[in-house]
């Protein structure tokens, strides 16, 4: 794997950068404040709608948009697509820092964060509990990336020993490295069973709602649906980061292995746009599709960005323009994310007088938390061994 | 306590084993409130051979208490109870009758004089000289006279003997009277515990023994002289449908939709509201959740407490001493929520903005090196 990818060097405090830092800085202010005052305080959480942006952005979509890793573990590891690796780095690093801001969004999220230790002490389990397998299966798969991602770190450190104070120095390093690349199998295996359990039970969330969510997202499928969408959503975004990547540094673009890998997401945007239409029609309920109402509405308008993506993906052609490859994986990942917020908020009604709309300040905390993820991307990748060495490309 | 020192007492209780009867001694003390360790004192002073003598007197009453005694406890810790206080006269439960059971009586009363505890379950009628419930030819109030002063403590269990109960429901035609007033009359001044309820939960009966037996002296006492770890607060303040009476939730009629849905029985005349007692945390008879009659879905007729019970209808409206909910309670009517604001849809807007803008800048680029290709 090293001689596959290398560090990008150059400045670390570039006008983004600095940019995001200070939004970052800007949300731990109100998240201190929220440690203070309350949830009441910063957000438009009720009793009605306890969940909000928080949940459906940096949990929901966050972890699908963070499906990378899992996608390309699928493919690499499990399909055994061996000349994808390269793209494996990367994607394990946007997996890490999504998954690991959803699981920090959680502790601003709940009310009593004090509690959630007990997800791991077995006498304190519910394992009939949806919740239980959702929390314990995501923090699991947390730690799950960090040990995935591990080897580039170790790498980055036995590389530059003689810059690093003294005491890091002594460490076996690279007896370390050797023990993990043995054993990274079974981790990596387990960090693909952890997803398919947990992005299918995130759905599973919303079939427990019942009747507060409308009949044209509610359906038994919303687990499946939510899984298949899910790792189509991997895939978009290791196209959409490589591409955004290759831009941004100013390095070649790696359009003929992302031109290959976009291959299979349109049959998995068709597959699952079969199942929705066809579950729809199923269950009778095609009708409130055209009621030209607020849920209609985004009904058509979720489903319109699927089939754009599709339009942008099918032709083959089309899949070697690198601007037609990137905009069907932001489509795909805006359908997705779109299809998250519907499910979670836009089409939860817990009955009359209720109301609800992201605040200022919630928005700014889940702003906050993807300005670290791209802050820490931005670091890591000028550091460490993550993304391609360009002779590859 | 050791295992030699059960083994001594278990023949005394036959087939309880050591860990079962530590566990009841420890159940004993914890429905008191008692500090750990009790338990384990309880179990001692128990195994003691000089176990307290207990003469049970009988007034005006159902043996509903003695019922109430038998069936909720678990059949060996019943007979345990039994063996345990020594009970050498009690007319349901004295195997010998009649001359034998007289005489058994008077023995244990010249043999322990001061040293025994009297337990009374009914009202004592006093009207014509009490010629209305009488025992072997002699009246009632005779017999508890003359026993009560030689005792060390009186127990006067069920509401009957504690308050005066059904016999003394209007008219009272035969002048039932509570024993402490009875013996406060009489000059008597044995100490009286009142362990009112009809019946009476058999733990707050039992607890209030074993506490004696273990510290010799009787549990904190109320001004009603009711022990009060049992009979300290008011239904209404535990009750498991206290948030429906907080929300404004009330079954207004037996079996409509809001009776059916658990909803406060207060407009039925429920008495939790002005009945002390510990209904809501004991339960009854070892049955489980919900075992106790509100938690059946019928109000509390407040059994236990003085001039409520048998004195109110059943149905007319209990008095509030708080009509509402402590602050500490959570509130009634949440606020629903806050739609969009301004700055919430104007972030909101501009970070949607920035990333469709920025996404548009690099498919623009990428749209310049398609054309070079």
């Amino acid at each position: 794997m090293s001689e596959e990818s290398k560090p990008l060097g150059g400045e670390i405090l570039t006008k983004p950068f600095l940019f995001f830092a200070g939004l970052f800085g800007f949300s731990l202010l109100l998240i201190l404040y929220r440690y203070i005052a309350g949830i009441g305080a910063v957000s438009n959480l009720s009793d009605g709608y306890p969940w909000g942006l928080w949940i459906a952005y940096d949990v929901v979509a966050g972890t699908a948009i963070a499906c990378g890793g899992y996608a390309m573990a699928l493919l690499v590891y499990v399909m055994n697509k061996g000349q994808y690796h390269a793209l494996v780095r990367p994607a394990l690093l946007a997996s890490m820092f999504g998954y690991t801001l959803a699981g920090a969004s959680i502790m601003v999220d709940i009310g009593r964060y004090w509690n959630a230790p007990n997800l791991f002490t077995p006498w304190y389990a519910n394992p009939n509990s949806i919740m239980f397998e959702v929390a314990f299966c995501v923090s699991t798969y947390i730690f799950i990336l960090w040990i995935e991602f591990a080897p580039a770190f170790l790498e980055g450190i036995s590389k530059y020993k003689e810059h690093l104070p003294s005491f890091v120095r002594n460490w076996n390093v690279e007896g370390l490295r050797k023990t993990l690349n043995k054993w990274l199998f079974v981790f990596i295996a387990i960090g693909v069973l952890l997803p398919t359990m947990h992005q299918s039970s995130l759905g599973t969330l919303m079939v427990i709602a019942g009747w507060k969510l409308t009949p044209l997202w509610q359906t038994p499928f919303l687990p499946l649906l939510f899984l298949i969408s899910a790792i189509t959503m991997g895939y978009a975004i290791v196209i959409f980061e490589s591409i955004y990547a290759s831009t941004g540094f100013k390095r070649p673009l790696e359009t003929p292995l992302l031109s290959n890998l976009s291959g299979i997401m349109p049959w998995l945007i068709g597959l699952y746009l079969v199942l929705r239409v066809l579950d729809v029609f199923l269950r009778g309920v095609i009708g409130a599709a055209f009621k030209f109402n607020l849920y209609s509405l985004m009904f058509w308008i979720e489903n319109g960005l699927y089939v754009t993506a599709i339009v942008f993906l099918l032709p083959r052609e089309s899949r070697s323009s690198s601007r037609k490859l990137f905009l069907g994986a932001f489509f795909m990942l805006l359908a997705g994310t779109v299809y998250r917020f519907d499910a979670f908020m836009i089409s939860f009604n817990p009955g009359d007088n209720w109301s609800y709309f992201p605040s200022f300040a919630e928005t700014v905390i889940t702003l906050g938390m993807i300005s670290f993820e791209l802050m820490a991307y931005l670091y890591i990748v000028k550091k460490f061994p993550v993304l391609p060495a360009a002779e590859h490309a | 306590m050791k295992n030699k020192d059960f083994k001594a007492f278990s023949t005394l209780v036959g087939g309880v084993s050591r860990r079962d009867f530590l566990k009841y001694c420890t159940i004993m003390a914890s429905s008191m409130g008692l500090p750990l360790g009790a338990g384990a004192q309880m179990a001692e002073a128990v195994v003691n051979p000089k176990r307290p003598p207990v003469i049970w007197l009988s007034a005006q009453e159902c043996t509903g208490c003695t019922e109430s005694l038998l069936r909720a406890t678990h059949p060996t810790l019943e007979h345990l109870i039994l063996d345990l206080i020594s009970l050498d006269y009690h007319e349901t439960l004295s195997t010998p009758s009649g001359k034998q059971a007289e005489e058994a009586r008077a023995a244990s009363i010249k043999e322990n004089k001061g040293k025994f505890i009297l337990v009374v379950d009914g009202a004592i009628p006093v009207k014509d000289n009490g010629i209305y419930c009488m025992i072997a030819g002699k009246t009632v109030l005779d017999i508890l006279k003359e026993t009560a002063k030689d005792a060390l403590a009186v127990i006067a269990i069920g509401s009957c003997s504690s308050w005066g109960g059904v016999p003394s429901a209007d008219p009272n035609p035969t002048g039932a009277t509570p024993v402490h007033k009875v013996l406060a009359d009489a000059g008597i001044k044995t100490p009286v515990v009142n362990i009112p309820g009809c019946p009476p939960n058999p733990y707050n009966f039992l607890s209030t023994v074993l506490y004696f037996v273990t510290f010799k002296k009787l549990p904190e006492l109320d001004d009603k002289a009711r022990p009060v770890f049992a009979y300290g607060r008011l239904i209404h303040e535990n009750c498991e449908r206290r948030p429906h009476f907080d929300a404004g939730r009330f079954a207004t009629e037996f079996g409509d939709d809001n009776h059916r849905k658990g909803y406060c029985l207060y407009k039925l005349g429920c008495k939790g509201p002005e009945t002390f007692n510990n209904c809501p945390a004991l339960l009854f008879g070892d049955t489980g959740a919900g075992t106790w009659p509100v938690g059946c879905g019928h109000p509390c007729f407040g059994c236990s407490e003085q001039e409520v019970g048998f004195h109110k209808p059943l149905f007319s409206k209990a008095s509030l001493h708080l009509v509402t909910p402590p602050d500490t309670y959570p509130h009634t009517a949440e606020a629903q929520g806050k739609g969009a604001t301004i700055t919430g849809v104007a972030v909101a807007a501009a970070a949607a903005g920035a990333a469709f803008a920025a996404v548009n800048k690099i498919a623009g680029k990428l749209g310049d090196d398609d054309k070079k290709k």
